[in-house]
């Protein structure tokens, strides 16, 4: 191997610095919930405490988080489902030009840089107009969608692209149908993306702010709590908040990298699945 | 072979049926909502369905509108020039110094992970770095640089722009990312036995075979922060406006039609920036 060049350790101290600058803020207010009773929303630490945490469980002092997480949660595993499967489908239509494809396409681009404010704008006039409430689980979910699919769609264009059609023609020539070959050729192959896809998608939901604030109705998700208390709320107890929601997600990630991870391994130990596909 | 052709159509409009009716219902329908609403007319309490164009003599015709959009170019091209710089220069490292597949894979992701934690949380995250007395004031006076708290590090322009670059320089990292991945190595040894420098390479090399993935972080990076409305208001402090911000406001008001009129012309603006950004690439192949 070459040695190392000057560039090398003068791009590693920078990007260094740039995790830094990621992680940093999420890890201060990390290590500031846990201000102590007097503390405030700086440094220096009033002591160590968990009573900003404390103060979280207790609902009337800011407002009905608990109830805002479920249902962002329950949202989020909606949002989650749908974009993967409709990403898939969509993924598989496309590799095939159909009447029309060319404008799906560019609205999907539309979707995705459409500023979000017009989502939330454009969906609650709909719905004010038919004479429909809006509630997250439908005109939240409805605006999430527009969010998530672009995105699962274009991991999915981008795993086609890379497919070798081969194994699909070897599963035609040793007389599988289509949709056995979808179901023992395709899919598996394509399984690792579509864990990202569900990341994508439960987390893009689980954040998501501009879409629904205008779309979610009286009960809030949580992002839209956390909007609310950032007006009126001056404690650590933000902080709290906020270091719970983070490590929440970062649970997630987690769960999705080892499944990953497993998935990656067990299918390194078994091989294929030849001669297991049934008529 | 006719009968084939219509079966591949009718199956590919089966597959993306559930697609295209999402995109109907939640993107397609309000937009022309939006349209139709920008041309009604607002009283104090309710909205009159109307054909009148005073939302956009009214939008063109006032300065505040000016002043807003030249913010929000502003605040466009510097987040775009430090998110491609930085952005850039990540990627570069990753794709061309990070020598094993395994590390690569594993500094991505830890470039990635804060995309998947929610956005208003590192908003709030800096205010005790740079609140009066956060931590930014508190280093620099004990260093003695400055003699009294900088009371533009919080709620200015400043920690906007820095709040647009923490959040969306990631944008730029994957797209560069991944065409720099694309790249031969052959090429890059080959421009090297040809004698040329290490900046030379980089100028004539791998910046015109990264150029796709340039621009597809550029779309990301200018849509996000032109349509942005939070970022702007937590950050300023509700001292500085962009065109999502006038958005809000009237909605929070009630002033559908004339929120419905500005939204259009957001919207109309962010189109344009992107059918121009997409005549340099084209996203399908790129991919």
């Amino acid at each position: 191997m070459e040695p190392r060049t000057r560039s090398f350790y003068i791009l590693s101290a920078f990007f260094a610095l740039f995790i830094l600058f990621l992680y940093g803020p999420t890890i201060t207010i990390g290590i500031l919930s846990f201000q102590g009773e007097g503390g405030g929303l700086t440094f220096p630490m009033r002591g160590v405490s968990l009573y900003w945490f404390r103060d979280l469980f207790e609902q009337q002092a800011v407002g009905d988080i608990w109830g805002s997480f479920r249902r962002s949660f329950v949202l989020g595993l909606m949002v989650m489902v749908v974009t993967v499967v409709v990403s898939v489908m969509g993924g598989l239509a496309f590799r095939s030009r159909f009447p029309g494809s060319n404008i799906l396409f560019y609205l999907i681009i539309t979707s995705l840089v459409i500023p979000s404010i017009l989502i939330s704008l454009g969906v609650g006039l709909l719905f004010s107009q038919s004479g429909l409430d809006v509630h997250w689980s439908t005109s939240g979910f409805g605006s999430q969608l527009t969010w998530t699919l672009p995105f699962g769609l274009l991991i999915m264009f981008a795993v086609f692209n890379r497919f070798d059609k081969s194994y699909e023609e070897a599963a035609r020539d040793l007389g599988a149908t289509p949709w056995q070959t979808l179901r023992h050729v395709v899919l598996p192959i394509i399984a690792p993306s579509l864990i990202g896809v569900a990341l994508f998608g439960f987390t893009l939901s689980y954040d998501e702010f501009a879409r629904t604030l205008l779309t979610s109705g009286s009960y809030n998700t949580l992002p839209l709590e956390i909007y609310g208390m950032t007006t009126n709320v001056t404690s650590p107890v933000l902080y709290a908040l906020g270091t719970l929601t983070t490590v929440f997600s970062l649970i997630i990630i987690g769960v999705f990298l080892c499944v990953a991870l497993i998935a990656n391994k067990r299918r390194a130990r078994h091989g294929s699945d030849a001669g297991k596909g049934h008529l | 072979m006719k009968n084939w052709r219509d079966n591949t159509a009718l199956k590919g409009w089966l597959m993306v049926s559930p697609l295209a009716a999402v995109l109907l219902i939640f993107l397609v329908l309000p937009i022309v909502l939006i349209v139709i609403v920008s041309f009604w007319r607002a009283t104090e309490f309710s909205i009159i369905p109307a054909f009148e164009f005073d939302n956009y003599e009214f939008l063109f015709g006032s300065p505040v509108t000016y002043t807003v959009f030249f913010n929000t170019f502003k605040y466009a091209l510097i987040t775009w020039v430090f998110t491609l710089l930085i952005g850039f220069t990540v990627a570069y490292y990753l794709a061309f110094h990070i020598r094993t597949l395994t590390w690569q894979i594993t500094l991505f992701l830890l470039c990635t992970i804060p995309f998947w934690t929610s956005n208003i949380i590192r908003m709030i995250s800096w205010i005790p770095f740079l609140g009066r007395n956060g931590i930014a004031n508190s280093t620099l006076l004990s260093w003695g640089v400055i003699d009294e708290p900088i009371e533009w590090l919080l709620f200015s322009d400043f920690a906007v722009i820095l709040a647009f670059v923490h959040l969306y320089t990631l944008f730029m990292v994957v797209p560069i990312f991944n065409t720099m991945m694309r790249i031969d190595k052959s090429l890059i040894e080959a421009a090297r036995d040809a004698g040329a420098s290490g900046a030379q390479i980089l100028w004539n090399v791998i910046i015109p075979l990264t150029k796709p993935g340039i621009m597809i972080g550029t779309i990301f990076v200018v849509t996000l922060v032109m349509g942005d409305f939070i970022t702007v208001r937590f950050m300023s402090g509700s001292q500085s406006a962009n065109v999502g911000r006038l958005i809000s406001n009237d909605i929070a008001l009630l002033q559908y039609p004339s929120a419905s009129a500005t939204a259009i012309v957001l919207l109309a603006t962010v189109l344009i920036t992107i059918a121009i950004l997409l005549r340099f690439v084209d996203i399908r192949k790129e991919l």
